[in-house]
């Protein structure tokens, strides 16, 4: 007797559920409206792209559309592995993504360190309030201030530099295949490191004191703090920034790149996969390769990006 | 007081003296782009402007400001920013109230939906097309309605409205406030700091974008400053490079003697710097609580 009943239980639970379902949504028409416009959007500008991601796989033609254009299977990607571009491409992105993460990555966390130790409030703020400015500039600026600093015409460096007789002649900077990778690189500090040094001051700013007075009570010198008991308590929220650069890492540049490597000398060590899906795919409308390089830069990004979270959970802080 | 020991004074004077270094090297290049924008260019090619105008002028500022297509690339820059900034915002917090509240339907599989966008997308090129498709190219609207949901900012909203008191909202649905009348009366004006930080970056993001514009307007009319900006820098570093002289700003170059290439940049540089200079000291106090706040787990 009991089973049964538990049974018929079972057979009529779904049909009021649905029922019930329909009126809690119309009940709630009114929180559904408020994300309705929302989700029509993401799914319009975000996830129609994700599906004309199938063009890669395609001899894509704007006069057939997307529906009518051939299936063409891997032969883009083919074509891009086979390319004398491939080497060159991933070479750049694979060097300027590591010097980015290399130098980029530590230098916030350096400047958060180092402003910690500045007692006098005044210059704290000072340094601080500089060091934003260019942040919120766009590259479009910043590319025109470097371009501007070290250029021939009345450039600021060169001007130094000729004081102090290193140099007859003023030079070129931006026309030098050698000096490109450093040229981004640092300007790319430049702009983010104060930006990026806020989280990790905050996170020193969480640190309970006491540790500090009973170290020096001990007689640790400054240094020593810093490596015995900064560095330590920040280490959680370096691990989650440590996991976003990764996932990162593909993104070698792409405003920056496009802005000051202008000069078509600097072809050769300035092109990254997304500089030159821009070329290609843009510039010269071949849209179903440009997206399949795009879509092996966004396979290996993903995959990045699960290894890193896969790490960090192993070391106890995961992003998800 | 415990007093310094020989090292630890080392270490602090090096750190005061980095970041001095630090600071005029950040500030440095602003101050000389606004020397350079207020010196004559013609007496900044003969070399050495620095720290201050040898040869004051306003002339390069007249220009920029006379010049119709300058003046025009600024005023939709200021156009976008404001009509933009107020209608993400708008869409996003609602969006974000919605995804706050617990009953709410399909929460989680929206919230998904909104997650793998923030990993995965289409591209450039598939997106490009879908704006050719939807012929949203040359018109202001590309500016304003892609970037109306940015789901970044939706989870910061998410997360302040959550910890909003509930009891407000229940005293409100009391005396008989629909969802829509406690967003609007209660949920938006308690929620102030937030959409000021949120406005100020979304607001930064328009005026600073120059990449969208470049690839979806052709229409010289609609060009926001900062794009406009990059065509005369290009036009000045392929002359740097190779003399060679086409486009606006070298066109006016002819007419306009004392006035060289470079000075006009700078002077373009200042007038499209300005807005932020401008409200940046307001927001200052703002944005690092909003900073944290992006930087918290979910």
């Amino acid at each position: 007797m009991a089973q049964l009943s538990v049974n018929e239980e079972l057979l009529k639970k779904p049909k009021p559920k649905t029922k019930n379902a329909f009126l809690r949504f119309a009940k709630q028409w009114d929180i559904q409206m408020m994300v309705l416009p929302a989700l029509l959007l993401i799914i319009v500008f975000s996830y129609i792209p994700m599906y004309g991601i199938l063009m890669a796989f395609q001899d894509y033609s704007i006069f057939k559309g997307f529906m009518a254009s051939e299936w063409v299977g891997l032969k883009h990607f083919d074509m891009f592995f086979s390319s004398p571009e491939f080497f060159k491409v991933m070479r750049n992105t694979v060097i300027i993504s590591l010097l980015k993460f290399f130098i980029g990555f530590p230098a916030p966390i350096l400047l958060a360190l180092m402003l910690n130790e500045v007692k006098n409030l005044m210059f704290k703020r000072l340094v601080q309030t500089v060091s934003y400015l260019p942040h919120f500039m766009s590259w479009v600026i910043v590319a025109g201030l470097i371009m501007s600093m070290l250029s021939t015409d009345n450039g600021s460096i060169n001007i130094v530099l000729e004081k102090m007789n290193f140099i007859d002649e003023p030079i070129n900077f931006l026309s030098l295949p050698e000096l490109f990778w450093s040229i981004l690189v640092s300007t790319g500090v430049w702009k983010e490191i104060g930006f990026g040094s806020i989280v990790y001051l905050a996170a020193i700013a969480s640190i309970d004191p006491s540790m500090y007075e009973a170290a020096s009570m001990d007689g640790a010198s400054k240094f020593k703090q810093i490596f015995l008991i900064t560095l330590p308590s920040i280490m959680p929220v370096v691990l989650i920034f440590m996991i976003l650069a990764i996932g990162n890492l593909l993104n070698a540049g792409f405003e920056d790149i496009l802005l000051l490597a202008v000069n078509p000398v600097l072809r050769d060590v300035s092109d990254v996969i997304d500089t030159y899906v821009y070329r290609v795919g843009i510039q010269s409308s071949r849209y179903s390769y440009a997206t399949a390089v795009g879509l092996f830069k966004a396979v290996i990004s993903v995959g990045l990006l699960t290894m890193a979270n896969f790490l960090a959970r192993r070391a106890g802080s995961s992003l998800w | 007081m415990i007093r310094l020991s020989f090292g630890d004074r080392v270490m602090t004077v090096t750190i005061y003296i980095l970041l001095t270094l630090l600071a005029f090297m950040t500030f440095y290049p602003f101050w000389n782009a606004l020397v350079i924008s207020f010196n004559s260019g013609i007496d900044t090619s003969m070399g050495g402007v620095t720290f201050w105008p040898r040869d004051w002028t306003l002339e390069n500022y007249g220009i920029v400001f006379k010049d119709e297509r300058l003046v025009t690339a600024f005023l939709v820059s200021i156009s976008r920013t404001v009509v933009g900034t107020i209608a993400s915002i708008f869409i996003t917090a609602l969006f974000a109230y919605g995804l706050s509240k617990k009953e709410l339907m399909g929460r989680k599989f929206y919230m998904i939906l909104c997650i793998i966008t923030m990993y995965f997308s289409g591209g450039l090129i598939p997106s490009f097309l879908l704006i050719r498709e939807l012929h949203l190219m040359n018109t202001f609207w590309v500016f304003i309605i892609p970037t109306l949901v940015s789901v970044w900012n939706m989870i910061i909203f998410r997360t302040f409205f959550q910890g909003l008191p509930a009891g407000l909202e229940e005293s409100a649905k009391i005396d008989g406030s629909g969802n829509w009348g406690i967003f609007f009366r209660i949920v938006v004006p308690l929620s102030g700091p937030v959409i000021a930080t949120l406005s100020l970056f979304t607001a930064v993001f328009h005026w600073n974008d120059w990449f969208g514009p470049s690839i979806y307007i052709t229409n010289e009319k609609l060009l926001p400053i900062q794009t406009m900006l990059k065509q005369i820098l290009n036009s000045n570093i392929v002359s740097d490079q190779m003399s060679q002289l086409d486009s606006a700003a070298q066109g006016q170059l002819a007419k306009m003697r004392t006035v060289t290439s470079k000075s006009l940049s700078m002077a373009t540089m200042m007038v499209a710097t300005i807005p932020i200079i401008m409200v940046y000291p307001f927001v200052q106090k703002y944005f690092v609580k909003g900073v944290l706040v992006g930087s918290l787990k979910e």
